[in-house]
């Protein structure tokens, strides 16, 4: 019996989002230790090695230790504030991954071996099926991203506040300071890329770029946009309160900055949506400037699993590039901050924009 | 199914609107305007515009409401007290005769109304861009844009004294 098509679609979009929401925790857990250990190899450490094989297991001893930690609520929190902001704050950070694309259509491998007691775990309508690997391709993708990033600040700004406390409120006041200045040229440096390319849709800019320079990675747009990206990875790392943007939670003058109050699972919950925004912005960065799933060679070819494997390294790159630079920078003063947000970056955009909307009218794209 | 969604998403609106209006803590009704205003592009997305959908939410739930919130935190405005106002019955009277006006519109309009699905239109990004810089709406649309610059550089004068 062969379900129909609208139940078809909707049991591969439950895989789906079942298999990256997994893949993301699993991926959080996993970058919390490696971020440990690259850090205190930067620093001349060790960093956790005691767990398991070279330190592996410490996320499962620190997710065992903050689960049977007290959750403390302070008397004076407003209760419906405080317990709904680390959710907020998860909601919208697992929210913006439903848009990327995490690799090239991928073919679904016809299983004929299979005998047939077992043939319901892969039924004959998913052989040589085409599959994306994205959870929704809608047309105005990357618009989506943005306003989900808009509705995140809410998640920072409740925490601080609802908690009844100095440090956090000022914490998150500033915290939704520096997101909604950064907002600014994160927005301003997408469009260059939406000129470009053509489309909102993220699928269709990371085909833009490798059919440009005969697909050679100088037509990626970490080249061709080569301002776009800087502006780009300086706000996104603002965005996620990455070090040196790391004010929010700067603990020599603001304790912990808006989350001072969590404790236990729920202190879990908003460093996982932290690091979950990380990734996305990461993602992001890849499959906008980096060639998303290609590699950038003409003669590689970058179809099914290699050009998942492609993705994958460029993602990994970026993310070991934001530990690198929480191991470097220093942090930015908080004047300094709104003055290389307003003053610089935005600017910066607004001329590259102009630019690029120059060259797509003289020459086409 | 998207009649399932519209009404998930009119009833929420409808709810967290009453909400906005019935609470005391200026700070809940901020929240329940932005639930309202997501339920508002749920709609939007519904009819088939997602470009108007994703602005709903970037403008006005995330922007907009964004600088609300600073601006009741900063001032950390209390609930208002239970006021007993002067003239609450004649304030009472008017608001059950404009309710009662509103049924009656409702209702005109949906005895009226044709049965029958709603006429085909294209609500693309595309199709937005070609109408909105289309000579005929081309000079209000850019004038528009002045008219916010001019205000801004209006607030940022008055804001900051000394420049």
């Amino acid at each position: 019996m062969t379900p129909s098509p609208l139940v078809q679609e909707l049991i591969l979009a439950a895989v789906k989002v079942a298999v990256i929401i997994g893949a993301l925790q699993g991926l959080f857990s996993l970058m919390t230790w490696i971020e440990r250990r690259v850090l205190a190899f930067m620093q001349f450490r060790l960093g956790p090695n005691r767990t398991g094989p070279f330190g592996i297991l410490q996320p499962v001893a620190d997710g065992i230790k903050l689960f049977f930690k007290e959750e403390v609520m302070p008397a004076a929190a407003n209760k419906w504030a405080f317990l709904a902001a680390p959710v907020v704050a998860v909601t919208t950070s697992f929210l913006a991954v439903a848009v990327l694309p995490y690799g090239p259509p991928f073919t679904l491998p016809r299983l004929e071996f299979l005998p047939s007691w077992l043939s319901w775990l892969w039924p004959e309508w998913l052989w040589g099926r085409s599959v994306q690997l994205q959870i929704a391709a809608i047309d105005v993708g990357l618009l989506f991203i943005f306003a989900i990033t808009a509705l995140g600040v809410y998640g920072v700004v409740l925490a601080g506040w609802a908690a009844n406390n100095k440090y956090s409120l000022i914490g998150g006041l500033r915290s939704s300071a520096q997101m909604f200045s950064y907002e600014l040229s994160l927005g301003l440096s997408f469009v260059g890329v939406i000129m470009l390319a053509g489309s909102f849709q993220i699928g269709d800019i990371v085909n833009s770029q490798a059919a440009r320079a005969g697909g050679w990675f100088l037509g990626w747009n970490c080249f061709v946009q080569l301002p776009a990206f800087l502006v780009y990875f300086a706000a996104a790392t603002a965005e996620v309160a990455r070090t040196p943007f790391d004010l929010p939670e700067g603990e020599t003058e603001l304790v912990a900055g808006f989350h001072t109050e969590y404790s236990s699972m729920r202190f879990a919950l908003i460093q996982m949506a932290e690091y979950i925004n990380m990734i996305t912005v990461a993602v992001l960065a890849t499959n906008l400037f980096l060639g998303g799933w290609h590699s950038g060679i003409p003669w590689v070819a970058s179809e099914g699993l290699l050009g998942f494997v492609f993705w994958g390294g460029k993602v990994a790159v970026l993310l070991f590039v934001f530990i690198w630079l929480r191991g470097t920078l220093p942090r930015f003063r908080y004047d300094q901050l709104m003055h290389f947000g307003w003053k610089v970056l935005i600017p910066v955009a607004a001329v590259w924009i102009l630019v690029t909307a120059t060259g797509v009218a003289l020459k086409g794209r | 199914m998207d009649a399932i969604l519209f009404y998930a998403a009119a009833a929420l609106a409808v709810v967290s609107a009453l909400v906005v209006i019935g609470q005391k803590n200026p700070i809940y009704s901020a929240f329940a305007l932005i639930v309202t205003l997501c339920s508002l592009s749920v709609i939007f997305a519904l009819l088939g515009s997602p470009f108007i959908a994703v602005l709903q939410v970037i403008v006005y739930a995330g922007a907009i409401m964004v600088l609300f919130l600073f601006v009741l935190m900063l001032l950390n405005v209390k609930s208002e007290a239970d006021a007993p106002g002067r003239g609450t019955r004649t304030l009472g009277a008017v608001a059950v005769a404009l309710v009662a006006l509103l049924v009656a519109q409702a209702g005109a309009v949906l005895v009226r109304a044709e049965p029958g699905p709603a006429p085909a239109f294209d609500a693309s990004t595309r199709r937005m861009a070609e109408i909105l810089f289309s000579p005929q709406f081309l000079y209000v649309f850019e004038a528009t844009s002045i008219l916010i610059l001019a205000a801004l550089v209006g607030a940022i004068t008055l804001a900051k004294k000394d420049l």
